[in-house]
């Protein structure tokens, strides 16, 4: 069986290259998909850590699906306010949607 | 009404009258003048009522007219104030009675009631009289009424009842109280004119000199309730109190009795004008006349004496019969040198009001020095004598002052003054009621033989002080006598005798009925008065009638004193010096010619300027008391107390309060607690505007921020926790 740290090594990678796509691309739906990236980093986590922990719980599983589920809820609150944000701004760039601040 | 109750009221009607006319009635010149002259009416009809019951009564002295409440409660008693009525009492209510409503009906003519108003007449300034043209188309200059009639007529009214109430008083806290009241005004009176500076300046000075009395007085009258815890007379001069008084002793070898009679009597120095504190009274003639003759003849100046009479038997309580007591050798002394002393400055004024003025002090120094010697139905007599000629003596030259003005008036030559004697001249022609009355007065103070009441008073205390060997006091008194009969005589001839000596006296006229009136009912007086004290003892009329006024009156001490037995060298004295005076002045004054100077002038030479100028006493006043008084008003108190210290206190501690505020505010506000909270709020300023770029509103930034927050306290928590 492959080891534990496999699993944990490729979901570190696939986390840090979510965090790096979210950290440093311009386009907020590029953001947006670095986002999905690191979700999808913990769901290998968690998924891992159910297997070799303790498999007769479903415990992992279904925290899997939660996440999922909240994963595509948000993905659908992220586009539409890109969308909207698009529509009064004219730009999905998120250096020029600098309204956080005073 | 009991006569009590009627007592009680004899002071109400002028007082109502007072407070009537400066309330409701005081644009009504006519309606002023009936509601004070009505109350000096009601007044004197009282007091007529209750002198005729007086008489009626037998041992009055043992049963006076006499009721008290309960006024001011006094720890567990209660301070009494009430009316009594003696024959000292009874006899100068009469008198009181009389001049102050003949007074007061005088008044209506001297403040010239019925003329028009003035051209250009002044409240507070003499009225200047009034242009009138008549059918034929003539300009006639006539005097004109009184611009503030009204209020004169008030002030008389309040000080009517002042000595009224003083003379009905049975004890001395009211008899002070008329007293006071007196004192106000005399000052509101004598400034009458307050328009004039010299009548402002002689109010002041009347006011302050009695002033002077008035607080010994009072110091009296706290010693003396002290002393007996009571202020009634009749309780005073019960046998028991006296002797006590007389018999404990007080200060300066003084008994009790002695140091309250002297206290008292310094009052009446005050008030009655006596050396050392004579000097208000030449000077109160500014008043308008019947004030003058109010204030000198019927009220305040004999209220002085009166206060003497009344506290007779306690001031005589240590003095066995032999040998004068310390405070009677005081009074004596000062009573026999005021009136020498005054009759000398009276010799050499030209002011015909300033002679009867000094004329006045020295006859009250005759009572003075009568009381002091121990006679004391003398005083009273004289007492009551003088203030009948001598309100004659003062509405008569007030009438004769009126005549003048009128003469001024007529001529129109304002640079005569019409109280000059040597402007006058002839006036007996002019005006022949006035002439003939104020020669019955001027008779009368000199003490003319038999038939004026002068005579008759002035020669019972030659003979009371000659009778019980005091012979300095005779002789001093003798002289005065002489003086006066002099001065007086001076003064007829030149304002009636020989040919007037100016155009206003040569326009002179009578004055109005309202002024002749009284002068003749005071001349009646004037002469008759005299003949109810006429000594048994005396040659041929003595006994023709009953010595009714010293049994009436003596009957008022204790034991009535023995009247002297008839001696023929005071007489001789008295006739001398009276009828010696008269001719003297006549003789020297009978044909003074116009422009002529004093004919005692030259002879007398630097004496008599000292006399004229009062022996200098209103300079050395002046000098003595008036300018340190300023000076310490206006330099030490003023200047230097008030500016200097207290100001100066005050503004030491505005300039310490404002510099410190300063200080503080340099070096502990501004800097300290200012900077310390510009230090604040500069600092966060700072803060938040170095760590600003922060916040750049882009979410990528702080999402890194945030990693590397996360990544450092991560670690660092590591570190401290799994490493550590």
């Amino acid at each position: 069986m492959v080891p534990l740290s496999w699993y944990l090594t490729l979901s570190a990678a696939l986390f840090s290259i979510g965090l790096f796509g979210v950290l440093a691309r311009r386009n907020a739906v590029a953001i947006l998909l670095g986002i999905e990236l690191m979700l999808n980093a913990v769901n290998i986590n968690l998924v891992a850590f159910w297997r070799y922990g303790d498999p007769a719980m479903i415990t992992g599983q279904v925290f899997a699906i939660i996440v999922f589920a909240v994963a595509a809820a948000e993905v659908a609150v992220g586009l539409a306010l890109i969308i909207s944000v698009y529509r009064n701004r004219n730009t999905v760039i998120a250096n020029d949607i600098d309204m956080l601040k005073w | 009404m009991t006569i009590e109750m009627l007592i009680w009221l004899i002071p109400l009607p002028p007082l109502l009258a007072f407070f009537l006319i400066i309330l409701f009635t005081n644009k009504n010149k006519a309606l002023s003048h009936w509601v004070a002259v009505g109350a000096a009416a009601l007044s004197w009809l009282g007091s007529m009522i209750v002198f005729m019951r007086a008489l009626k009564v037998e041992h009055l002295s043992q049963h006076p007219f006499h009721s008290s409440i309960n006024w001011l409660p006094t720890a567990d008693t209660w301070f009494k104030i009430g009316i009594l009525i003696d024959p000292v009492g009874a006899a100068t209510l009469f008198f009181v009675a009389w001049t102050i409503f003949m007074i007061f009906v005088y008044s209506v003519g001297y403040q010239n009631f019925g003329q028009p108003e003035g051209d250009h007449d002044i409240k507070g300034l003499p009225p200047h009289g009034a242009t009138v043209i008549d059918p034929n188309g003539h300009k006639h200059k006539v005097p004109s009424v009184e611009p503030m009639y009204s209020r004169f007529f008030a002030f008389l009214g309040l000080f009517a009842c002042g000595m009224y109430t003083l003379v009905v008083s049975d004890n001395l806290l009211t008899m002070f109280i008329g007293w006071e009241i007196m004192g106000l005004c005399s000052y509101l009176l004598i400034g009458f004119w307050y328009g004039k500076e010299s009548a402002r300046n002689a109010a002041i000075k009347a006011f302050m000199t009695t002033r002077i009395g008035d607080v010994f007085m009072l110091l009296g009258i706290a010693f003396l309730y002290t002393a007996t815890g009571t202020l009634s007379f009749r309780t005073i001069f019960s046998e028991e109190v006296l002797k006590a008084l007389a018999t404990t002793p007080a200060f300066f070898g003084l008994s009790t009795a002695g140091a309250i009679g002297l206290l008292l009597f310094i009052g009446t120095v005050g008030k009655s004008a006596q050396w050392p504190l004579h000097v208000w009274l030449p000077d109160a003639m500014e008043g308008p006349t019947p004030v003058s003759a109010m204030i000198h003849a019927a009220t305040m100046v004999s209220a002085g004496v009166y206060a003497v009479i009344r506290m007779f038997p306690l001031i005589t309580a240590d003095f066995s019969g032999h040998g004068l007591t310390p405070t009677m050798s005081i009074i004596a002394f000062i009573g026999a040198f005021t009136a020498l002393f005054a009759a000398t400055i009276a010799v050499a004024q030209n002011d015909i009001k300033r002679v009867l003025a000094y004329s006045t002090i020295s006859q009250l120094g005759y009572m003075i020095a009568a009381l002091g010697i121990g006679a004391y139905v003398a005083g009273a007599f004289h007492l009551v004598t003088h203030a009948f000629f001598k309100a004659l003596l003062f509405l008569g030259s007030g009438s004769v002052i009126h005549g003048m003005e009128h003469g001024v008036l007529h001529t129109g030559d304002h640079n005569i003054d019409p109280q000059d004697m040597f402007n006058m001249g002839g006036l007996r022609r002019k005006m022949p009621i006035t002439f003939w009355t104020f020669l019955i007065g001027g008779f009368a103070l000199s003490g003319f033989p038999i038939l004026t009441a002068g005579f008759w008073s002035k020669d019972e205390i030659l003979a009371d002080a000659f009778g019980h060997g005091h012979l300095v006091v005779f002789i001093v008194l003798a002289l005065a006598a002489l003086l006066t009969a002099f001065y007086t005589m001076r003064q007829i001839s030149l304002t009636f005798l020989g040919e007037p000596r100016s155009k206003a006296a040569e326009h002179a006229q009578e004055t109005p009925w309202t002024m002749t009136v009284p002068l003749i009912i005071l001349a009646v007086f004037a002469i008759s008065y005299g003949w109810v004290g006429i000594p048994e003892h005396f040659p041929i009329i003595g006994g023709l009638i009953p010595n009714w006024f010293h049994e009436f009156v003596g009957s008022t001490l204790a034991e009535i004193p023995e009247g002297v037995g008839f001696n023929i060298v005071p007489l001789i004295t008295s006739l001398c010096v009276a009828l010696g005076g008269l001719f003297l002045g006549w003789l020297v004054y009978h044909n003074v010619k116009t422009g002529a100077i004093d004919p005692f002038k030259k002879p007398l030479g630097p004496i008599h300027t000292l006399l004229k100028k009062k022996y200098y006493f209103d300079e050395i006043y002046d000098f003595l008391f008036v300018k340190p008084a300023y000076w310490i008003a206006e330099t030490l108190v003023s200047k230097w107390m008030d500016n200097g210290v207290i100001d100066g206190i005050l503004h030491g501690i505005a300039w310490a309060g404002s510099h410190l505020g300063t200080l503080l505010r340099n070096y502990i506000d501004a800097p300290v607690v200012n900077g310390f909270g510009d230090l604040v709020g500069e600092g966060t300023k700072k803060i938040g505007a170095s760590i600003r770029p922060i916040q750049s509103g882009r979410i990528q930034n702080y999402m890194l921020t945030s990693l590397v927050v996360l990544i450092v306290v991560g670690g660092l928590l590591y570190y401290l926790l799994v490493l550590a």
